[in-house]
Protein backbone atom coordinates (compact mmCIF):
# COMPACT_ATOMS: atom_id res chain seq x y z
CA UNK A 1 0.00 0.00 0.00
CA UNK A 2 1.14 3.41 -1.03
CA UNK A 3 0.38 6.38 1.30
CA UNK A 4 0.29 10.11 0.58
CA UNK A 5 1.00 12.02 4.31
CA UNK A 6 -0.68 15.64 3.36
CA UNK A 7 0.26 18.27 6.49
CA UNK A 8 -1.94 21.16 5.91
CA UNK A 9 -1.74 22.70 9.93
CA UNK A 10 1.02 24.15 10.30
CA UNK A 11 2.99 25.01 14.07
CA UNK A 12 0.47 22.91 15.82
CA UNK A 13 2.02 23.12 19.33
CA UNK A 14 5.22 22.80 17.87
CA UNK A 15 6.98 24.33 20.38
CA UNK A 16 5.61 21.60 23.31
CA UNK A 17 5.82 18.77 21.01
CA UNK A 18 9.47 19.52 19.56
CA UNK A 19 8.22 18.48 16.15
CA UNK A 20 5.28 17.90 13.79
CA UNK A 21 3.44 15.13 15.01
CA UNK A 22 2.26 14.38 11.07
CA UNK A 23 5.99 14.54 9.90
CA UNK A 24 6.74 12.51 12.83
CA UNK A 25 4.59 9.69 11.93
CA UNK A 26 5.62 10.01 8.33
CA UNK A 27 8.96 9.43 9.64
CA UNK A 28 8.45 6.64 11.94
CA UNK A 29 6.11 4.55 9.42
CA UNK A 30 8.51 4.80 6.87
CA UNK A 31 10.78 3.64 9.24
CA UNK A 32 8.68 0.67 9.81
CA UNK A 33 8.85 -0.17 6.30
CA UNK A 34 5.72 1.58 4.87
CA UNK A 35 6.05 3.33 1.52
CA UNK A 36 4.92 6.53 2.79
CA UNK A 37 5.27 10.52 0.60
CA UNK A 38 4.25 13.76 2.55
CA UNK A 39 2.60 16.29 0.80
CA UNK A 40 3.10 19.87 2.26
CA UNK A 41 0.11 22.35 1.68
CA UNK A 42 -1.33 25.43 3.15
CA UNK A 43 0.36 27.11 6.30
CA UNK A 44 2.78 23.90 6.64
CA UNK A 45 4.35 24.78 3.47
CA UNK A 46 6.60 27.44 5.93
CA UNK A 47 8.18 24.05 7.13
CA UNK A 48 10.22 23.72 4.31
CA UNK A 49 12.02 27.16 4.73
CA UNK A 50 15.60 27.13 5.74
CA UNK A 51 15.99 29.91 7.90
CA UNK A 52 13.50 29.41 11.07
CA UNK A 53 14.37 29.55 14.19
CA UNK A 54 12.38 28.57 17.22
CA UNK A 55 14.82 28.89 19.71
CA UNK A 56 14.17 31.34 23.03
CA UNK A 57 11.55 29.39 24.98
CA UNK A 58 11.52 29.90 28.44
CA UNK A 59 9.24 30.04 31.70
CA UNK A 60 10.99 31.12 34.87
CA UNK A 61 14.01 28.83 35.17
CA UNK A 62 13.08 26.51 32.47
CA UNK A 63 14.41 26.40 29.16
CA UNK A 64 14.09 24.96 26.12
CA UNK A 65 17.53 23.01 25.22
CA UNK A 66 15.67 21.11 22.05
CA UNK A 67 13.45 23.72 19.94
CA UNK A 68 11.61 22.53 16.70
CA UNK A 69 13.70 22.13 14.12
CA UNK A 70 11.13 21.64 11.39
CA UNK A 71 13.44 22.08 8.32
CA UNK A 72 15.49 19.45 8.96
CA UNK A 73 12.92 17.51 10.08
CA UNK A 74 11.09 17.65 6.54
CA UNK A 75 14.61 17.34 4.92
CA UNK A 76 15.00 14.03 7.23
CA UNK A 77 11.66 12.43 5.08
CA UNK A 78 13.51 12.94 2.08
CA UNK A 79 17.03 12.05 3.15
CA UNK A 80 15.04 8.78 4.40
CA UNK A 81 13.67 7.90 0.67
CA UNK A 82 10.25 9.87 0.97
CA UNK A 83 9.20 12.41 -2.08
CA UNK A 84 8.02 15.50 -0.23
CA UNK A 85 5.88 17.53 -2.73
CA UNK A 86 5.06 20.96 -1.39
CA UNK A 87 2.13 23.29 -3.38
CA UNK A 88 4.03 26.24 -5.00
CA UNK A 89 0.59 28.78 -4.64
CA UNK A 90 0.69 28.29 -1.32
CA UNK A 91 4.44 28.76 -0.93
CA UNK A 92 3.48 32.22 -3.51
CA UNK A 93 0.55 33.32 -1.19
CA UNK A 94 2.85 33.45 1.77
CA UNK A 95 5.32 35.61 0.00
CA UNK A 96 8.10 32.32 0.31
CA UNK A 97 8.59 31.78 -3.67
CA UNK A 98 12.12 33.65 -3.17
CA UNK A 99 12.71 32.56 0.48
CA UNK A 100 15.42 29.91 0.45
CA UNK A 101 13.48 26.57 1.19
CA UNK A 102 15.19 23.16 1.91
CA UNK A 103 16.64 21.02 -1.07
CA UNK A 104 15.13 17.45 -2.92
CA UNK A 105 11.48 19.16 -2.70
CA UNK A 106 8.78 18.52 -5.67
CA UNK A 107 7.01 21.34 -6.24
CA UNK A 108 3.40 20.51 -7.10
CA UNK A 109 0.85 22.57 -8.34
CA UNK A 110 -2.95 23.25 -7.34
CA UNK A 111 -4.30 21.59 -10.24
CA UNK A 112 -1.73 18.46 -10.37
CA UNK A 113 -2.90 17.61 -6.95
CA UNK A 114 -5.48 15.49 -8.40
CA UNK A 115 -3.13 13.56 -10.15
CA UNK A 116 -0.72 13.31 -7.68
CA UNK A 117 -3.23 11.80 -5.45
CA UNK A 118 -4.39 8.96 -7.86
CA UNK A 119 -0.98 7.71 -7.51
CA UNK A 120 -1.45 6.78 -3.82
CA UNK A 121 -3.93 3.92 -2.39
CA UNK A 122 -4.58 6.00 0.35
CA UNK A 123 -4.44 9.69 0.86
CA UNK A 124 -4.47 10.76 4.97
CA UNK A 125 -5.13 14.82 5.40
CA UNK A 126 -3.71 16.05 8.50
CA UNK B 1 5.09 46.42 45.31
CA UNK B 2 2.75 49.70 44.80
CA UNK B 3 1.67 48.53 41.11
CA UNK B 4 1.46 45.05 42.08
CA UNK B 5 -1.36 43.63 40.40
CA UNK B 6 -4.09 40.32 40.62
CA UNK B 7 -4.34 38.60 37.27
CA UNK B 8 -6.92 35.53 36.71
CA UNK B 9 -6.22 33.15 33.33
CA UNK B 10 -8.93 30.69 32.90
CA UNK B 11 -7.65 27.81 30.16
CA UNK B 12 -9.45 25.78 28.35
CA UNK B 13 -7.02 23.86 25.61
CA UNK B 14 -4.95 20.64 26.85
CA UNK B 15 -1.49 20.46 26.31
CA UNK B 16 0.52 19.62 23.04
CA UNK B 17 -2.79 20.40 20.65
CA UNK B 18 -2.12 23.61 19.52
CA UNK B 19 -0.08 26.86 20.44
CA UNK B 20 -3.14 28.93 22.92
CA UNK B 21 -1.42 26.77 26.07
CA UNK B 22 2.14 27.93 24.91
CA UNK B 23 0.84 31.23 24.42
CA UNK B 24 -1.15 31.33 27.70
CA UNK B 25 2.02 30.20 29.76
CA UNK B 26 4.33 32.64 28.33
CA UNK B 27 1.78 35.44 29.23
CA UNK B 28 1.90 33.30 32.90
CA UNK B 29 5.30 33.92 33.10
CA UNK B 30 5.89 37.23 32.09
CA UNK B 31 3.14 38.22 35.63
CA UNK B 32 5.12 35.88 37.31
CA UNK B 33 8.34 38.15 36.45
CA UNK B 34 6.59 41.34 37.22
CA UNK B 35 5.61 39.86 40.90
CA UNK B 36 2.26 39.55 40.71
CA UNK B 37 -0.28 37.56 42.07
CA UNK B 38 -1.79 35.20 39.40
CA UNK B 39 -4.94 33.03 39.30
CA UNK B 40 -5.58 30.51 37.36
CA UNK B 41 -8.49 28.07 36.78
CA UNK B 42 -7.69 25.62 34.23
CA UNK B 43 -10.72 24.07 33.22
CA UNK B 44 -11.72 21.16 30.68
CA UNK B 45 -8.25 19.65 28.35
CA UNK B 46 -6.35 22.42 30.32
CA UNK B 47 -6.16 20.21 33.62
CA UNK B 48 -3.51 17.83 31.87
CA UNK B 49 -1.06 21.09 32.06
CA UNK B 50 -0.17 20.44 35.59
CA UNK B 51 -0.81 16.34 35.06
CA UNK B 52 1.81 14.96 36.96
CA UNK B 53 2.15 11.19 35.41
CA UNK B 54 3.58 12.90 32.25
CA UNK B 55 6.80 11.76 31.35
CA UNK B 56 9.74 12.65 28.52
CA UNK B 57 10.21 10.08 25.43
CA UNK B 58 13.32 9.92 22.96
CA UNK B 59 13.07 10.66 19.69
CA UNK B 60 13.90 8.85 16.76
CA UNK B 61 13.49 11.10 14.29
CA UNK B 62 15.95 13.52 16.44
CA UNK B 63 18.51 10.94 16.95
CA UNK B 64 18.01 11.72 20.59
CA UNK B 65 17.77 9.84 23.52
CA UNK B 66 15.61 10.50 26.13
CA UNK B 67 18.21 13.30 28.21
CA UNK B 68 19.12 14.62 24.77
CA UNK B 69 15.66 15.18 23.66
CA UNK B 70 14.94 16.77 26.69
CA UNK B 71 11.12 16.60 25.56
CA UNK B 72 8.98 19.71 27.31
CA UNK B 73 6.64 18.43 29.30
CA UNK B 74 4.22 21.07 31.27
CA UNK B 75 3.97 19.90 33.91
CA UNK B 76 7.31 21.32 34.51
CA UNK B 77 6.55 24.45 33.23
CA UNK B 78 3.78 25.15 35.68
CA UNK B 79 6.37 24.57 38.36
CA UNK B 80 8.72 26.66 37.10
CA UNK B 81 6.41 29.36 36.63
CA UNK B 82 5.01 28.94 40.06
CA UNK B 83 8.83 29.06 41.19
CA UNK B 84 9.64 32.06 39.20
CA UNK B 85 6.60 34.05 41.02
CA UNK B 86 7.64 32.98 44.38
CA UNK B 87 10.89 33.99 43.66
CA UNK B 88 9.33 37.64 42.67
CA UNK B 89 7.20 38.13 45.51
CA UNK B 90 4.16 36.94 43.76
CA UNK B 91 2.54 33.53 43.48
CA UNK B 92 0.59 31.53 41.61
CA UNK B 93 -3.02 29.94 43.03
CA UNK B 94 -3.91 26.96 40.20
CA UNK B 95 -7.01 25.44 40.47
CA UNK B 96 -7.92 22.43 38.68
CA UNK B 97 -11.51 21.82 37.37
CA UNK B 98 -12.20 18.93 39.52
CA UNK B 99 -15.24 17.45 37.45
CA UNK B 100 -13.06 18.07 34.60
CA UNK B 101 -10.27 16.04 36.62
CA UNK B 102 -12.61 12.89 37.34
CA UNK B 103 -14.11 12.80 33.47
CA UNK B 104 -10.67 12.63 32.19
CA UNK B 105 -8.76 10.75 35.05
CA UNK B 106 -6.33 13.78 35.47
CA UNK B 107 -6.05 13.57 39.14
CA UNK B 108 -2.29 13.23 40.07
CA UNK B 109 -1.24 16.66 39.58
CA UNK B 110 2.42 18.84 40.36
CA UNK B 111 2.76 19.88 43.72
CA UNK B 112 0.79 23.37 43.90
CA UNK B 113 -2.16 22.50 42.05
CA UNK B 114 -5.20 22.58 43.92
CA UNK B 115 -9.07 20.36 43.08
CA UNK B 116 -11.90 23.18 42.82
CA UNK B 117 -14.90 24.55 40.91
CA UNK B 118 -16.15 27.18 38.81
CA UNK B 119 -17.03 28.67 42.08
CA UNK B 120 -13.40 29.51 42.90
CA UNK B 121 -12.81 31.32 39.09
CA UNK B 122 -15.62 33.62 40.20
CA UNK B 123 -13.62 34.24 43.49
CA UNK B 124 -10.81 34.54 41.39
CA UNK B 125 -11.97 36.99 39.04
CA UNK B 126 -13.63 38.98 41.55
CA UNK B 127 -10.78 39.94 43.17
CA UNK B 128 -8.75 40.33 40.36
CA UNK B 129 -7.62 43.37 38.78
CA UNK B 130 -8.22 41.66 34.89
CA UNK B 131 -9.42 38.34 34.02
CA UNK B 132 -8.08 36.89 30.36
CA UNK B 133 -9.88 34.02 29.47
CA UNK B 134 -8.35 31.85 26.55
CA UNK B 135 -10.51 29.37 25.72
CA UNK B 136 -10.49 26.24 22.80
CA UNK B 137 -11.12 27.67 19.33
CA UNK B 138 -12.26 25.68 16.58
Amino acid sequence: MKALNIIETGYRATLEEQDDPGVWLAYTLKAAGADVDVLLRGNAVNYAVKDQDAGGLQYGAWRQTQPPRLAENIASLTSKGMAVFIVSEDLQERGLGGVPLIESLTPVTRNGIARLLGNYDQVWHW
Amino acid sequence: MADKKTLTFALMDPPYENARSTTALRLINIAAKRGYDINVFAYEGSVFLAFAMQKPHPNAMHGRNVEEENHVLTKELVSSLMQEAMRNGGKIDWVNCGLCVDERGAVEAVEGVRRGSPADFLKMAASSDNTLVIGTRG
